[in-house]
């Protein structure tokens, strides 16, 4: 896991390469029209490689640039990049939940849980109550922060007090969290009116987080915060003492306790943090973003965080970037299905590959015949009872 | 038995553990017993088809049949209590006691209803099966060392390939056949990254789950859903009745007419307890995944023999994806697994990484999945989500050390390099 954050930016960008090149693969050789050219092998290649590029440009255009749209003038041919952004928001904020435990020697695999409880937190508040506008996004999003930070802290505290291991705590809780959101959204308390399907009432309008670029882009100040409190997570770990214990309790947990720190008290707070994090996520999705509580309210973020934090070798600005690159597959790959009819999972396929490429960088190293790569490998092994 | 303060941590966390049931079994009989408004008879039924009748039915009022459960689990606590105070093993009584609280909540939440209780056992042992077969993939891995979080990938990568090649073959036996060799193929990914690139193993398990979803579903959504009358369109394995055992009264329907792949769970486990505890390569196993280095010093080739037992549990976990559509349903659905491999990676920590705690702990999950479906059928108070919880919330109040010893093979997800350690 130390290792995890040391390393160049080459690494990266070779293992995007080559997950991009393998996913072009996997889209050329799927395609029924390509495959009936068998029997002329040059001509199978060059239809597959022109399947596999417009498959490419659709992704590119479906999360940066549309030109299709841009003719309907008013910077609508920007709306997919501010799409991107939207998606890109809590991305950051749950890659910086993971990202943090990482660097204090924690895999938290949990951010999807403290997601919702994050998302259900400020859902409530927001339709529940009427409050004054600033007030209420406020209030709103603290009360998602801190059940989720309550729940990110039952991992670090069993961890700390009994030694549970911090990743089955954390999957077992994912479920619970998924279980808990769709029970919830059964219950009176959060079912919309006039309606049986599990939707929670739309968020009033005071609590809806402001809009940057006018109406017609959902693009809210979310983007903002989650930039602010990335870079407040770097100053946290760069500039502070708590943040100094979190690295050296991260780098070496015996040491760090030997030196006087409570291994305990830090383990807690991270998990605290990460889930508040998580949860702040879940929140400005909410708000700033979906604007009602719905069982599919977490998407795969939760997830997505964990490879956001590795691709960005679990440095805030690592993880912003990545978030960046991850949100601009998972939106311009909805294009990319509609258009070209190429499965959204493609985007999962080239994330994995991505992630295992740079977690192998020996594997890299001798498919490039690279020399001045570090070749140990990025995410050093720890075992279940440690 | 030695004196209290003798006790080793773990005989320690034993009787943590039967405290633990004891409490509750206490607390389950406040809302079971005393709070439980107006009584009503339940009536289970014992006769699914043709087997030999041993009882027909039991017509019991919910609160006496709530007493009684309630009673065997006390029960079953004090029993564990004296035999671990004797230093014999407690695992069944803890069994026993588990399962009678389930019962008791069964038997209150259904007050009114008709339960035909072969039925909710044999479905409840279906709903095991692919967690059995995971969490057996889960103890071979474990034991010898490396960690299986991809148990999940293994199952729905082999449930993928046996549908596809059932379907194009229209023959489930070549389905059942290509079901291990996928699974293996990802626990090929899992060994080469985790062995030979010795990366951190809970990550790679992830990714690995990420892996095949992203391909399964790409897949499907390519090929099987246009072409789903070649591709997506496999046979199922029909049950086959074993003479006479068959016709035994309550479990003879529940165990012996089922499909092939009910018999291969069988034998798995049988199987993998016997090789593990009773052979060469299980105390190899068992070396390399506590102490390789002393495995090693003795001559065991340690990164070989995690290599080659991590690919064999791929193909134990692949029979259990096969589960899913030749033993099941037939056809793919995206992400069909849906999370089962994680019940199973839950199944295999709450019966503390053997395979006899792994099966019951496997069977008491499938147990209340399926306790969760007959209810909702009948209608209760218990919203269906709190029950789906309950494998989840068992398995942290297990490793949180509540429940007797939890421990993993000390060297689990460590990588062996030879003269580093």
């Amino acid at each position: 896991m130390k290792r995890l954050i040391s390393g160049s930016a080459l690494l990266p960008i070779l293992s995007f390469a080559l997950a991009m090149l393998i996913g072009g693969l996997l889209i050329a050789f799927s395609d029924a029209k390509v495959l009936a050219l068998r029997s002329e092998p040059w001509e199978m290649v060059k239809a597959g490689a022109a399947t596999a590029w417009n498959a490419y440009v659709a992704l590119f255009e479906g999360a940066f640039y549309d030109p299709n749209l841009a003719r309907q003038g008013g910077g609508q041919g920007f709306y997919p990049i501010s799409e991107t952004l939207v998606v890109a928001a809590p991305l950051i904020l749950a890659g910086l939940s993971v990202a943090l435990a990482f660097r204090a020697g924690l895999f938290n695999i949990g951010a999807q849980g403290q997601f919702i409880f994050g998302a259900i937190g400020a859902s409530y508040i927001g339709f529940t109550y009427e409050l004054p506008p600033i007030v209420h996004i406020t209030v709103a999003t603290l009360f998602g922060v801190f059940i989720a930070g309550i729940y990110g802290g039952i991992v670090g505290l069993l961890k700390a007090k009994t030694g549970a291991h911090e990743v089955i705590v954390t999957i077992m809780l994912n479920y619970v969290a998924s279980y808990l959101l769709l029970w919830l959204l059964k219950t009176e308390a959060f079912l919309r009116e006039g309606r049986n399907d599990p939707i929670a009432p739309d968020i009033l309008e005071s609590a809806q987080l402001p809009k940057i670029l006018g109406s017609e882009f959902r693009i809210s100040v979310a983007i903002l915060i989650s930039l602010l409190v990335a870079w407040l997570i770097a100053f946290l770990l760069n500039k502070t003492t708590l943040g100094f214990r979190f690295r050296a309790v991260g780098a070496n947990a015996a040491a760090a306790r030997t030196a006087g720190m409570s291994v305990a008290f830090v383990t807690t707070s991270v998990m605290i943090v990460a889930g508040a994090l998580a949860g702040l996520g879940g929140a400005l999705n909410v708000l700033g973003g979906e604007y009602a509580l719905t069982v599919g309210i977490a998407g795969s973020f939760g997830f997505d965080a964990i490879t956001v934090a590795l691709l960005g070798r679990a440095k805030p600005l690592g993880v912003v970037l990545s978030a960046f690159l991850f949100a601009s597959l998972r939106v311009g790959g909805q294009m990319m299905q509609a258009k070209t009819d190429t499965p959204l999972d493609l985007v999962l396929v080239i994330q994995a590959l991505i992630i295992l490429f740079i977690a192998a960088p020996a594997l890299v190293k001798a498919l490039f015949r690279l020399k001045n790569i570090n070749a140990s490998s990025g995410m050093a092994a720890k075992g279940w009872n440690g | 038995m030695a004196k209290i303060s003798n006790l080793t941590p773990a005989q320690r966390r034993t009787r943590r553990g039967i405290y633990t049931l004891g409490i509750f079994t206490l607390l389950a009989s406040i809302p079971f017993i005393f709070l439980a408004k107006d009584p009503a008879n339940v009536t289970y039924g014992f006769v699914l088809r043709d087997e030999w009748v041993l009882i027909n039915e039991w017509i019991i009022n919910s609160r006496t049949a709530a007493i009684i459960f309630i009673s065997l689990a006390a029960l079953s606590t004090i029993a564990s209590y004296i035999f671990f105070t004797k230093g014999k093993k407690v695992g069944a009584f803890s069994f026993i006691g588990a399962f009678s609280l389930l019962m008791a909540f069964l038997s209150w939440a259904a007050k009114g209803s008709f339960i035909p209780l072969t039925g909710v056992l044999q479905g409840a042992l279906l709903l095991a099966v692919p967690l059995i077969f995971g969490a057996m993939a889960g103890v071979i891995c474990e034991r010898s060392g490396v960690i299986n979080i991809a148990i999940e990938g293994q199952l729905l990568a082999a449930a993928f390939a046996a549908g596809v090649v059932a379907s194009l073959t229209q023959s489930t036996t070549w389905g059942l056949i290509v079901a291990p060799f996928a699974g293996a193929l990802i626990s090929l990914i899992l060994a080469t990254f985790a062995i030979k690139y010795q990366i951190d193993q809970v990550i790679l398990g992830f990714v690995i789950n990420v892996l095949v979803i992203g391909l399964t579903g790409f897949l499907y959504k390519k090929l099987l859903i246009p072409y789903q009358d070649t591709w997506n369109s496999g046979p199922i394995l029909s049950p086959i009745e074993i003479p006479l055992l068959s016709k035994l009264p309550i479990i003879g329907p529940v165990l012996f007419k089922q499909t092939i792949i009910v018999y291969l769970m069988y034998l798995a486990v049988g199987l993998t307890h016997y090789y593990l505890f009773k052979t060469r390569w299980g105390l190899r196993t068992r070396a390399v995944g506590e102490h390789p280095t002393a495995a090693d010093s003795v001559g065991i080739k340690v990164n070989a023999l995690r290599f080659r037992n991590v690919i064999i549990a791929g193909a134990v976990a692949g029979l259990g994806g096969a589960y899913f559509t030749v033993g099941a349903v037939g056809m793919f659905g995206k992400e069909m697994t849906a999370g089962k491999g994680f019940i199973a990676l839950a199944a295999l920590i709450f019966g503390r990484w053997s395979p006899k705690g792994a099966v019951a702990a496997a069977l008491l999950f499938g147990f209340a999945d399926n306790l969760q479906v007959v209810l909702s059928i009948i209608g209760t108070a218990i919203p269906s989500e709190f029950l789906l919880m309950v494998p989840y919330i068992a398995t942290i109040i297990a490793v949180s050390g509540f429940v007797g010893k939890v421990r993993a093979p000390a060297a689990d997800g460590i990588p062996y390099t030879r003269g580093s350690h």
